[in-house]
This record gives C-alpha cells, sequence and structure tokens, in this order.
C-alpha cells in the first residue's frame, strides 16, 4: 500500500481535512479548496482504488483502447506530494468514530479528524439473481473491471451487457470495438430512458445494429448460468443467450454504507444541505454518495457545482451554495451526440415541437410549457443543447421565437422578426431541402426563376427535388409560396392520416414496405412524424398496417389500440363490457345455450340480447371478470367473436338446402365454412359476410361487406354494401362455379382489402375510391395474383388464428383487468 | 395536507399504459406518457364520465375512449374546442414504487 512521502511538514496547528474517496468528487473537492485557501488544511485522502484520481468518464475510451491510462490520469502522484497532500491508496475506510473524530482504516490504522469529506461514490448494482457472482460476470465501475473485460475480449467470443443505459451503451461500443459479439439486454422497451425518448431510442439502436451490437429490449434477466464461469444468460420467458462475458450495468446505488452505520441522516444518499453539510456538521459530503433535496446525481456536471459549494463552505465565506436543480446533459455513447435537458413532465399545458430529419438520423424534440422552452431532447446534432439549455434556464418567454426555435440558433438569430412561415425563405442557399436526391435550396431558387416554374410538378421535374420519397413536399411548397406569393396555389391537399404527419394513407403505406418500416417509431422516424409518438388517430392505424404488412415478426403495440381491441370486449356508456362468442354462421347448440346461461347468472350479467349478426350477446360484465367469463365460455368451446375489432365480425347464414324448400345450396355450411377459415383476421375496418342460399335473400347478404347469393348454376360474390350510417346496396364482382372458388375469391378480395385500403376505410368507400373494376382485375382477372393474394392472408392467419380469450383466461395480458390495490396509507404529514 | 399511498410499482404502470383503482367509491386513473412521466387523475371524463384509464395516450394527452374527447394529463382540461376538467392528483414514483396523493379526496370525503 504505497504512502506518498509527506513533501512539507505539517504545522500542528492547521486542522486536518480527511477525505473518504479518491475519485472524481472527493479530489476535485480538494482542488477546489486549495484554489480558495492553499494552507488552511493538512489533507488525507484515502482510497479504496490501488490508483491515483483518474477520470472515471474516460473508462470508455480506455476499454475501446482509444486511451491508455497514463492519459486518463487527473491528478498525477506528485500533484497530491506538490501539495502536501498524505495520499493512502488500496486500502478503504472501514468506520467512522464520530464521538472521537476518528476514521478507521481497514488495515487497522485509525487516523483523526477535525473536518471529514465522504466522496465514497456509487456502487453497481447487482442484481439479486442466481449466477451474479459468476467468474465472468463484471460490473463498469473503475480500471479493475475494465482489466478483467479486456482479459476477456483477448479470448474473443459472446459478451452480454445487461443494461440499456449510458454505462451498459459504453460498455457495449468498447467490447464491440475489441472484437467480441455483443448483446445489449433492456429491461425497458427504451434505451436510456432517462435520457431519450422512444424516437431517439430507436435511432440509437439503429445506430447500435449499425455496429453489430445487437439489442433486446424488454427482456428481463432471471439468472447467469454456467459451471466454472458464466456461459449463458437466462430470461425469465425462459429463452437463453450464450455469453462468455456478462457485464452488469443495470444501474448505481449511491454507496452510503459508512454514514449510515455512523448514524448520519441517511435517505438514498447521504442528506446534505445546500452547503454540503450532512447532519453532523463536522461531516460533509460530496460526489454520487450525496443526496441533496431528495435528488440523488449521476454525471459530473452537478457534482462539479457541488465541490465548489463545498469548497466555498469550508475553505472560504459559504456564499456559493449548492442549488441543484436542472442541468443538461450532453453525452457522447458510442460516438453518437446526444443532449437532454430540463423536465418533460408535470407542467401546465405542455407541447411539443419535433424536428425529424431522416436522411441525417437527427431527432430533436423542444417541450414548452406556454411561452417557456422547459426541455429539450436531442439525437444526432447535439450543437444547440447549451444555447437550449440556458433558454430552459431563464425561463424567460420564447413565443416569439417558438416556430423557428426547433431548427437552432442560426436560423432562430437569423430569423428573428422574420414570418416564421417563410422559415425556409430565410435559410441559407447550401441548406439542403431534399435529402434524397441531394437538392440544396439555391438549386430550386434558381431553377424557379431561370425556368418560370411555378407548380410542384415543375419543381420536380426541373430539379429531382422532392421526386422521391416526398418528405421535404411541404418545404419545396413553402420556397414555392415565398417566391411567388399569391401567385402560388398549393395542389389539391391529400387527406393526411392525422395531424401529426403531412402525409396520407397510402404513401405511409407504402413506405412501410418499400423502405421495410418495422415498428411505429421506425415510421415516426423515417417519414419525419412532428409529434414524439402520434396520436389517437394515427397510433391505431399504424399498428394495423404494421400488423398487416409483416405477420409473424411485427409485435402488436396493445397500447396503440383502442380499448375494445386491446380489452377484446366492447366498452359500454358505464365502463363496462359487452362479451359477444362466435357463432360459427349463426348456428348454437343446447351446450353452448347453457354454458352462456350458466355465465349470465354466475356473473350476475343484466343483459343478454340476441344480436343482428345472429349470435348472443351478454352486456355490463365487469372489466375484471372477463378473463373468467372468458374461461367458463371457452370451457363450452366457444372462442371470440371479435365483435368489438376492426376485423372479420359474422358470416350471417339462412338454412339453405339443410331445411328450406327453396334453398339451391348449402349456404349454412358454406358460412361456417368461411367464417372458420377467415376469423381472427384483423381487417383496416369491419368486415361483415352474410350467405344466402336463394335470391330470396333472407341472409341480406346484399347489404354486407362481402355477400353470396346461392343459385342454381352457382354462387354469385357481391361487394361493398353498406347498412348502417350509410345505405348500400352491393355490386356484383363475379359468379363462380363451386365453394372452393367461392372461398379462393372471398378470401383473396379480403387480402387486398387488408392490404389496400386506408384505416376504419369500410369496404364500399374503399371501393368507391379504388374503382369495382380495379378490384375486379386484380382478383378476378389476374389468377395469379389471386392466389398470391390467397396465400399471404393464409400465412397471415398462422399468426392471427389463435384465441385471444383463451389466452387471456390463461392469464396472459393479465394487468389489463386488475385494478390495482393500494397499499396502506403510507404516510400523511 | 398530503397524504400518499402506494399505489404498486412503477413496473405496474406500463409506458403509454394507465391503471385503475378505486379510493373509497372514487376510481382514480395513474398514467404514464410516453416519455415516462406518470400522471393520476380521476378516473372520470368531464364529457359524460368515461373512463379515461382506458384511452390512447399521445405525449401528455389521453384520449377518452367514449367520444375522443381529449384531454391534458398535466391539467385534466378537455383540449381544444371542448371544455371541462377532471381533477388531477399528486403522483411520484420513489424507489420504484408508485405514490398518489389521495388527500384531496379524503377531504371531499370528510
Ligand atoms: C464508465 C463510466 C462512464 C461515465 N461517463 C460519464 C459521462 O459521460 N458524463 C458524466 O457526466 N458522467 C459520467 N460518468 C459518471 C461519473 O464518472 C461520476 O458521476 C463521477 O465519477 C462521480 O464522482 P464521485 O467521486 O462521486 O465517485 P467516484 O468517481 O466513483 O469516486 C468514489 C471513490 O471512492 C472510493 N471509495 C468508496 N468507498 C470507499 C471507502 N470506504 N474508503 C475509501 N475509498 C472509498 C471508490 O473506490 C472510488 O474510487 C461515468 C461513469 C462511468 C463508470
Ligand atoms: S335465402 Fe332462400 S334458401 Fe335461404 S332461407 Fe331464404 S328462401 Fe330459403
Ligand atoms: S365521456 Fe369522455 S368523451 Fe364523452
Amino acid at each position: 500500500m504505497p504512502v506518498t512521502p509527506r513533501a512539507r511538514p505539517r504545522p500542528n496547528s492547521r486542522p486536518r481535512l480527511v477525505v473518504i474517496g479518491n475519485g472524481m468528487a472527493g479530489c476535485r473537492a480538494v482542488e477546489e479548496i486549495l484554489a480558495l485557501a492553499p494552507d488552511r488544511f493538512a489533507i488525507t485522502i484515502i482510497g479504496a482504488e490501488r490508483q491515483v484520481n483518474y477520470n472515471r468518464i474516460m473508462l470508455s475510451p480506455l476499454l475501446a483502447g482509444d486511451k491508455t491510462f497514463d492519459e486518463i490520469v487527473l491528478n498525477d502522484a506528485s500533484w497530491y506530494a506538490d501539495n502536501g497532500i498524505e495520499l493512502i491508496t488500496g486500502c478503504a475506510a472501514s468506520a467512522v468514530d464520530r464521538d472521537a473524530r476518528r476514521v478507521e482504516l481497514e488495515d487497522g490504522r485509525v487516523l483523526p479528524y477535525d473536518a471529514l469529506i465522504l466522496a465514497t461514490g456509487s456502487n453497481p448494482l447487482m442484481l439479486p439473481i442466481p449466477g451474479m457472482d459468476l467468474p465472468g460476470v463484471v460490473t463498469f465501475r473503475n480500471v479493475d473491471n475494465v482489466e478483467t473485460m479486456l482479459a476477456a475480449c483477448g479470448k474473443g467470443g459472446r459478451a452480454a451487457v445487461i443494461g440499456g443505459g449510458l454505462l451498459g451503451l459504453e460498455a457495449a461500443a468498447g467490447l464491440a470495438r475489441n472484437g467480441m459479439d455483443v448483446t445489449v439486454v433492456h429491461l425497458m422497451p427504451i434505451l436510456m430512458e432517462r435520457q431519450l425518448d422512444q424516437s431517439a431510442s430507436y435511432l440509437m439502436v439503429r445506430e447500435l445494429e449499425r455496429r453489430g451490437i445487437a439489442v433486446l429490449l424488454e427482456a428481463k434477466t432471471a439468472a447467469f448460468e454456467g459451471r466454472e464461469r458464466v456461459e449463458a444468460v437466462r430470461f425469465d420467458d425462459g429463452g437463453v443467450t450464450p455469453a462468455d462475458l456478462v457485464v452488469v450495468a443495470a444501474g448505481i446505488r449511491p454507496n452510503a454504507d459508512l454514514a449510515r452505520e455512523c448514524g448520519l441522516d441517511v435517505k438514498r444518499g447521504v442528506v446534505v444541505d445546500d452547503a454540503l453539510r450532512t447532519s453532523d456538521p463536522s461531516i460533509y459530503a460530496v460526489g454520487e454518495c450525496v443526496e441533496h433535496a431528495g435528488l440523488c446525481y449521476g454525471l459530473v456536471a452537478p457534482i462539479w457545482n457541488q465541490c465548489r459549494a463545498l469548497a466555498s463552505t469550508l475553505a472560504s465565506d459559504g456564499a456559493l451554495a449548492f442549488k441543484g436543480g436542472e442541468t443538461g446533459t450532453k453525452l457522447k455513447v458510442s460516438g453518437v451526440e446526444v443532449y437532454s435537458a430540463g423536465l418533460f413532465a408535470g407542467h401546465d399545458r405542455q407541447e411539443d415541437v419535433v424536428f425529424r430529419d431522416a436522411a441525417r438520423g437527427v431527432y430533436k424534440r423542444l417541450v414548452f410549457d406556454n411561452e417557456r422552452l422547459v426541455g429539450a431532447v436531442l439525437f444526432g446534432d447535439a450543437d444547440d443543447g447549451p444555447w437550449y439549455l440556458s433558454l430552459i434556464q431563464s425561463g424567460a418567454s420564447v413565443i416569439d421565437q417558438r416556430e423557428t426555435l426547433i431548427f437552432g440558433r442560426a436560423v432562430t438569430e437569423a430569423l428573428a422578426g422574420a414570418n416564421p412561415r417563410s422559415a425556409v425563405a430565410g435559410w441559407p442557399d447550401t441548406a439542403e431541402i431534399c435529402g434524397c436526391n441531394g437538392v440544396c435550396k439555391g438549386a430550386i431558387t434558381n431553377a424557379i426563376t431561370a425556368n418560370g416554374l411555378s407548380t410542384l410538378d415543375d419543381v420536380r421535374a426541373v430539379t429531382k427535388a422532392s421526386a422521391s420519397c416526398g418528405s421535404c413536399t411541404p418545404l419545396v411548397e413553402a420556397l414555392l409560396a415565398s417566391m411567388l406569393g399569391e401567385g402560388y396555389e398549393a395542389g389539391p391537399a391529400v387527406k393526411t392520416v392525422c395531424r401529426c404527419t403531412p402525409y396520407g394513407h397510402s404513401l405511409v403505406r407504402e413506405q412501410i414496405i418499400a423502405r421495410r418500416l418495422t415498428s411505429i417509431p421506425a415510421i415516426m422516424q423515417e417519414l419525419e412524424w412532428t409529434t414524439p409518438d402520434g396520436c389517437a388517430s394515427c397510433r391505431p392505424a399504424l399498428n394495423y398496417y404494421l400488423l398487416c404488412a409483416w405477420p409473424g415478426e411485427y409485435e402488436d403495440d396493445k397500447h396503440s389500440r383502442f380499448i375494445n381491441e386491446r380489452a377484446h370486449g366492447n366498452i359500454q356508456k358505464n365502463g363496462t363490457f359487452s362479451v359477444v362468442p362466435r357463432m360459427w354462421g349463426g348456428l348454437t347448440s343446447p351446450a353452448e345455450l347453457r354454458a352462456i346461461a350458466d355465465v349470465a347468472d354466475k356473473f350476475k350479467i343484466p343483459t343478454v340480447k340476441v344480436t343482428g349478426g345472429q349470435r348472443i350477446d351478454l352486456l355490463g360484465v365487469k372489466k375484471e371478470d372477463l378473463p373468467a367469463v372468458w374461461a367458463d365460455l371457452g370451457a363450452a368451446g366457444m372462442v371470440s367473436g371479435h365483435a368489438y375489432g376492426k376485423a372479420l365480425r359474422t358470416v350471417k347464414t339462412c338454412v339453405g338446402t339443410d331445411w328450406c324448400r327453396f334453398g339451391t345450396q348449402d349456404s349454412t355450411g358454406l358460412g361456417v365454412r368461411i367464417e372458420k377459415f377467415m376469423w381472427g383476421s384483423w381487417t383496416p375496418a369491419k368486415v361483415k359476410l352474410a350467405v344466402s342460399g336463394c335470391p330470396r335473400n333472407c341472409a341480406e347478404a346484399t347489404c354486407k361487406d362481402i355477400g353470396v347469393i346461392c343459385v342454381d348454376s352457382g354462387y354469385e360474390i357481391h361487394l361493398g354494401g353498406a347498412a348502417g350510417l350509410h345505405i348500400k346496396g352491393t355490386e356484383i364482382l363475379c359468379k363462380v362455379a363451386t365453394e372452393d372458388e367461392a372461398l379462393e375469391v372471398i378470401v383473396a378480395t379480403t387480402q387486398l382489402y387488408r392490404e389496400d385500403a386506408h384505416y376504419l376505410e369500410r369496404i364500399y368507400k374503399w371501393m368507391a375510391r379504388v374503382g369495382l373494376e380495379c378490384i375486379r382485375l386484380r382478383v378476378i382477372e389476374d389468377a395469379a395474383q389471386r392466389l398470391a393474394l390467397f396465400e399471404r392472408f393464409v400465412r397471415a392467419q398462422t399468426y392471427s388464428q389463435i384465441d385471444p380469450w383463451a389466452e387471456r383466461a390463461r392469464g396472459v395480458d393479465s394487468d389489463e383487468f386488475r385494478p390495482l390495490t393500494p397499499a396502506l396509507t403510507e404516510a400523511a404529514e | 395536507m398530503t397524504s400518499w399511498i402506494d399505489v404498486g410499482s412503477d413496473a405496474d404502470i406500463p409506458l403509454r399504459g394507465a391503471r385503475r383503482l378505486l379510493i373509497g367509491q372514487t376510481p382514480v386513473a395513474v398514467f404514464r406518457a410516453g416519455d415516462g412521466a406518470l400522471f393520476a387523475l380521476i378516473d372520470r371524463c368531464p364529457h359524460k364520465h368515461g373512463p379515461l384509464s382506458e384511452g390512447i395516450i399521445h405525449g401528455r394527452t389521453v384520449t377518452c375512449p367514449l367520444h375522443n374527447w381529449q384531454i391534458s394529463l398535466d391539467t385534466g382540461h378537455a383540449l381544444g374546442a371542448d371544455t371541462g376538467c377532471t381533477p388531477t392528483l399528486q403522483v411520484a414514483s420513489r424507489d420504484g414504487r408508485v405514490l398518489v396523493d389521495v388527500a384531496p379526496l379524503m377531504l371531499a370525503a370528510s
């Protein structure tokens, strides 16, 4: 244990200042004290680590091989010697005797103090799971940890990093740089959820994947497994991923053990006042071990302020109190600039302004509270972070700049006082407008003047701007408008999905396929949504589009579904639900009816009613009873009727040749067959079918979305009826000879509708928009396309023909149906 | 006066999700916005008492499942052209637990 020789004789008169913790806060505090009063104290620093004070932030570059240890040292041995500081390394303080004012070291030595500073930092969180102590499982906090990791890297192989926060991602990037195959495992759906929101997290995942790092979100680690050393990580869903090295970076906890044991006031960290004083007036604390005004800090910027305040307390007049509060966090996570600052919640009438540049991978979000800027998240371009922070801290009104603030400082200042709508008019000529075709503003304005262009299509033809993905269309239109003034008339506006986007449904659906967008955040980023997470109109639409585009691959986002589809029942005006079990083709049996009656009795269901779709509706079921109701119905063989969904609802039938003297075909049998084939599929809007056994049409097939009228020679397939808000008779799509053909046409048409319609567009509206002829061409004339559509439907059904009621009766998604049960009153004050 | 009760763990309130609980006879909804922030409101839409906890959450707004009114999670006010207000309650997360201040409800009851 090296002890630096005393450089200067210590006059006994000087008070003894002992610092526990030779880390970033402890040493910085000492530096600040020395700057104010070089000779005030006789100083001793006790450090558990073997090294002199080094820059912990630089552990990541050390791991990545970009820096050597010497390059990250902050205070070398001569600093301690020159300042007359006694340094004890590799030896932890084991106790503080407050009465005697002495610190005890683990090797038995005892150091008296007049003033004591606790700067013990934090400890990495350990996971309370089996295998945490296996060799090969490490945390990421100090130089020794890095050395263990580098030794493992030498052998190559696979690494798992548990925790997708700042530390975890830094560790992952470093290990990947050293040639390991890295997987990041994160409990939450969002990486770095303290600093990022979902959109920025999406960009981060993409960036990591570009570097070959795999990311598993919402994965809960259950155990580390291996015989001699770690070999694999097991998840709570039973999944396993092999790992030769595991880095646990699941968070940190203030290291307040010493303080707690000697009876200081400790909550999450050592409680201090604005002067950094603990509950004992001769003991101070600073850094990550501290709790100030209910907050603990884990980044250096606020900690530096603490160090200055502490020095002011100890070596000056104490005027510089620590105020805590907001600071910005600028981070470079594996090379990507990220900045977050301010508050994102708990204020009146907050509003978001979002800017996305898909081509550059930039995402910015500003949060306003009335006239003030209160928060900012920047990803990919963080240069303006400190400027936003200064606006947040000043609390001044930014109402005049609100429209331009998001474009950054340069644009805002250039445009101060100008018409905000012509923001783009104020951009420099070199500013890129169209990312796809690399067209800058000057090229467009020149073309407009030189060629006398006056429409969007002209500009597209001449410059190619806005001719590819179209996302810059609003900018080009704004340029035209600003140059032509009244002379410019915008083209007919497409009906946009909602106010979060300038695009219409068709464009969004095309782009999902063309650019292989597989998640809601991906769509919002790549198509430059103007809100952070959409609205109640676009999210259900996008969720459906993704489900339809990527069956089996896209994971349904239940929080983007309307309550009826989330809870698999119809919400009623009093918040109860209705339950409609499927009755295939309208057929039921004594056993089913008995089960329904029993359920109605058992759960005191107030109303039982026959529906227009030939089945039975149980109304007024309490939400928490739903899974049990479904379990009982399921035991009698019944499944969800999807009466609550944008989905296949009913196939109504008449009794046909089975019983009716007019029947021409087995209409009941065909209806049952169609329903068994198609139930469970999600569609843009509800889909109702019917099969009538003869043109007398007792099943009312000619006002259904798809209807079948049986005739002697076969089956007429009808399309596009409606009998609700609007009344509309069907039109004949085709006539076929066999049941098999009828099924094929109906299924293929439904699939075309699933792939092509706008969300919430019923079949009759879709038909009016695209034309019956167009549908006929693709489903009837083109046999190959019909077959392909049929097969895509069948493939999708393998993932959707799973009874959602049975799943939930088994306990899937149980939180949805269980109210919270509050614990007893915790504290009244 | 405040009166905090522990209503569950952080993990009980999913992102862009909500949970409901009863305090006496009063339904309370606890929401988590997409950026992780927690909110608590009386679970009754100012329009016709729809259960806001069943709505879709976007930004810091919930859309009522019954007639699509948009309610600010911050203030409980209806947004846009609609007018009305749902009372809000204080909510906090401490050491992984979600706490709601139910003092306003107890006052109303007594
Ligand atoms: C890998 C990594 C990357 C980081 N990146 C960033 C970043 O980009 N930006 C940012 O702002 N922050 C970053 N941080 C956080 C930053 O390093 C910390 O906030 C800062 O180091 C806190 O200083 P501290 O002195 O409180 O704790 P520490 O620096 O941890 O120092 C505490 C010291 O006390 C010692 N000690 C503890 N108990 C005893 C005892 N009983 N006796 C003697 N000694 C004891 C410890 O061994 C340690 O050396 C990062 C941290 C890590 C680990
Ligand atoms: S539609 Fe024709 S076959 Fe069917 S029940 Fe009516 S009359 Fe009979
Ligand atoms: S009850 Fe909420 S919108 Fe009508």
